[in-house]
């Protein structure tokens, strides 16, 4: 019998999985033999009962239409877990450590003395220009100094299988809820491998989570109110904030649930009355957070909560303002920055990136064109960008215009030869598809990776985009031994 | 517990609780185009008068005919109280709330969605309205039996209960309300054998409470037993004086309860006492539409001192 493995075609890539047809990687030696031994049926009766199980958990994402009319999907998963091993993820989890640090002594100087401008190291063009800095956070010390508490950085492998950051989310990052449900998912789907394998469990991120939070409790007492603030609904992670606040046992908080007293102080409105708030892990972005001092038409914001911020009464993660080290162009500066604050050299790799706004730089971008990626310094969720090599001629000219009218808000980077993983396209049939994974690093008192990260994947085939967004799925991310 | 998540909680019990008796209520004028002879005209009409949705159908519809009354009350999404907009109010007040109610329950609302939206013209039609109505009455009823059997008894459980009990003494006067108008079509028609008998027969069935009316008064079905028991009966749960009674339950597990159980207290005593059976025509109509403006103000009561007042 011919088995999918022994034929699985992976010489194209950096595979994560198999080094060649037929042969595993050592660190997935133990799953691939597995798969091997299980009939055709076996297989197919797992990934119909991973869909199953999908459902009945109701994990599901939204999708925004144009007609307005949003949808509830399912979470598309793929049942064969990508694997990474524990040395090689160590070292990762260290870099990733050692790059929020500096990241957040980088806010925390941008909001201070910007002495990192003015020793030259961060040319001062890269702040005038940032849409996300605020003016309104100069000056403010939030405790430990941390700005950017949750972020959630990813990762790709190119084809000499080194990890390389692409970026890092600093503003509200989301995903992780998935990568717990992918978990359990495949812990119902394919419990006998749990036993054989060495994996190491991801499930302790929502008490890390929840410790890392009560630790910005301004009141020094022992259970204070931590909640999950949400702009509701409507939110394509609804599913997500709903996941951790049920996972944390903390309430979820829409802003018209909170008030801010005239002692500065939050409260929430419960049956029995106004309740304190000591620390609020919102989930809506900075310029709806408050519409005294930001926008002002916004209704998912509460009044007052900078003013209550600022005076020190609420924890807010991530703080306002942490977003401006969560742009493309500061993502170039990185390696300068852990330099610069840390007096160390960079554990991880930075893809090598290229500034519109610099003269010779934009030109070799325009040039260049076909052979690169290129994306607008702010935007998330993969949108507004031109993958060049899969680009027409007319969109490559519109994206030499949109630079050429605003170089500060582009940057472009060679096209990386993304890593792949085997992964099902339909009963019996196993492709490679292209994956990233973002990790979440945790930062209060103390810096906390985790296990691994969320796996996502491309699921058309020749695709680089991973976004559920656009038509991207996931898988579950093993860290062995 | 957040006062916006009580809210949500008190709506969707009160939704759900909607669905299932405005499906009661269509079950029993149903009944009767069986029951009595076909030249009698029921006016389906009155199913649009009790539930003071006159305003809102006359803008949608033209003729006042059974297909249209049934089309609005049950599928019309222009209808705030049809059965498909309660649906889609229970599911989305559930669906903010899912942390704090049984997984299960979520699913199950889910599959009643599906089976409305995939059977609604069977519901329409006249031949298979009955499978229709009863699927529906047996979907609400899963799912409370699943909330109570496995919901804690707290805050949530109170509120829910307060929802589903305030509903319910709503829908029972407009169930009542049914009867006496249907009563007083048929009032003077000769041709009609035991007209009261059939009409307060139906409705007592449409509440499910025939058997425990005849074990409880152990007389024939008189149309001023029928009413007295409908509004005072300590016992059965979907009478007006239970479902009050209820509501004291939930509301002494509450916290800062004092006005509103006051003001429950007070109206409670006012309507036993006030209640005259001797004329079931007019006055009864008009004591009926005391109760629902009644128990108007004690929803607002509850949502003042609960949900928005702060």
């Amino acid at each position: 019998m011919t088995n999918i493995w022994n034929t699985y075609q992976c010489n194209d890539f950096y595979d994560e999985v198999m080094s060649s047809p037929g042969n595993a990687r050592k660190p997935a030696q133990k799953l691939v033999s597995h798969f091997m031994s299980l009939s055709e049926e076996a297989v197919e009766s797992r990934r119909i009962a991973a869909e199953s199980t999908i459902k009945e958990m109701g994990v599901s994402f939204t999708v925004y239409t144009d007609s307005g009319n949003n949808i509830d999907r399912s979470w598309p998963f793929d049942i064969i877990p990508r694997t990474i091993s524990k040395a090689h993820w160590d070292k990762t989890a260290a870099g990733l450590k050692q790059r929020l640090k500096a990241l957040n002594m980088f806010i925390n100087d941008l909001y201070h003395d910007q002495t990192i401008i003015k020793d030259g190291v961060v040319p001062a063009y890269v702040l005038e220009q940032s849409a996300n800095f605020r003016k309104e956070c100069i000056g403010i010390s939030p405790p430990f100094g941390v700005w950017a508490h949750i972020c959630g950085t990813d990762l790709v492998r190119d084809s000499d299988g080194e990890f390389y950051v692409l970026e890092d989310n600093l503003r509200v990052p989301s995903g992780v809820s998935y990568m717990l449900e992918n978990r359990a998912i495949t812990k119902r789907i394919l419990p006998e491998l749990f036993e054989e394998v060495n994996i190491a469990p991801v499930d302790d991120y929502c008490s890390q989570l929840f410790d890392m939070l009560v630790a910005l409790s301004p009141r020094k007492i022992s259970k204070p109110v931590v909640v999950v603030l949400t702009p509701g609904i409507y939110n394509s992670a609804y599913f997500e904030h709903s996941f951790l606040a049920q996972q944390m046992g903390c309430e979820l908080v829409e802003g018209a649930d909170l008030v801010v007293q005239d002692d500065d102080c939050v409260y929430m409105k419960t049956i029995a009355g106004l309740e304190r708030v000591d620390v609020i892990y919102r989930r809506i972005d900075d310029l709806f957070i408050d519409p005294e001092v930001f926008n002002k038409e916004s209704k998912l914001g509460v009044a007052g909560i900078m003013r209550s911020w600022k005076a020190g009464n609420v924890g807010l993660a991530n703080a306002p303002g942490a977003g401006v080290a969560d742009d493309k162009v500061i993502y170039a500066f990185v390696p300068d920055i852990i330099r610069y604050y840390l007096k160390e050299a960079p554990l991880l790799k930075n893809v090598e990136t290229y500034l519109c706004y610099d003269e010779k730089q934009r030109e070799y971008v325009i040039n260049n064109i076909e052979k690169l990626v290129v994306k607008p310094a702010n935007e998330s969720g993969g949108y507004g960008m031109l993958v060049g090599p899969h680009s027409t001629k007319k969109e490559r000219d519109r994206f030499v215009k949109l630079i050429q009218e605003n170089p500060r808000n582009y940057i472009a980077q060679p096209t990386l030869a993304l890593s792949t993983s085997p992964t099902f396209v339909e009963k019996n049939a196993l492709e490679p598809r292209h994956l990233d994974l973002r990790p979440f690093i945790l930062q209060g008192k103390d810096t906390y990776v985790t296990m691994g990260g969320l796996t996502r994947v491309a699921m058309k085939k020749g695709s680089l985009v991973v976004n559920s967004s656009q038509g991207g799925g996931s898988k579950d991310t093993w860290i062995v031994e | 517990m957040l006062s916006r998540v009580a809210e949500r909680i008190y709506w969707a019990a009160r939704y759900l609780e909607r669905i299932e008796n405005t499906v009661r209520l269509i079950g029993v004028y149903d009944k009767l185009m069986f029951d009595l002879p076909s030249n009698v005209g029921i006016g389906w009409y009155n199913l649009i008068t009790i539930n003071s949705a006159d305003k809102a159908f006359s803008e949608r519809y033209k003729n006042q005919d059974e297909r249209n009354v049934v089309k609005f009350l049950l599928g019309d999404n222009t209808n705030p109280s049809s059965v498909a907009s309660s649906l889609k109010f229970a599911r989305e007040n559930l669906r903010t709330t899912r942390d704090v109610i049984p997984a299960e329950s979520w699913e199950m609302i889910n599959e009643l969605h599906l089976f409305v939206i995939e059977n609604i013209q069977q519901g329409i039609n006249r031949s298979q309205r009955f499978n229709f109505l009863d699927g529906v009455i047996k979907s609400c009823q899963q799912i409370q039996g699943l909330l109570v059997g496995t919901m804690p008894r707290d805050f949530v459980w109170y509120f829910m209960k307060l929802g589903r009990n305030i509903e319910r003494a709503d829908m029972t006067t407009r169930l009542l309300d049914a009867g006496v108008r249907a009563q007083m079509q048929v009032w003077d028609d000769e041709d009609v054998v035991n007209g009261h008998q059939i009409i307060w027969g139906n409705v007592l069935r449409s509440l499910g409470a025939d058997q425990s009316y005849r074990r409880t008064i152990r007389a024939a079905v008189k149309s001023k037993e029928v009413a007295r028991y409908i509004i005072e009966d300590p016992a059965f749960p979907r009478t007006i004086n239970y479902c009050f009674s209820a509501m004291t339950d939930s509301l002494e597990r509450l916290p800062k309860n004092e006005t509103v159980l006051k003001d429950l207290q007070r109206i409670q005593k006012k309507i036993l006492k006030t209640v005259d059976y001797s004329d079931l025509g007019e006055p009864m109509k008009d004591l009926l539409n005391d109760i629902q403006l009644d128990i108007v103000s004690i929803h607002n009561s509850i949502s003042h001192n609960w949900f928005t007042n702060q």
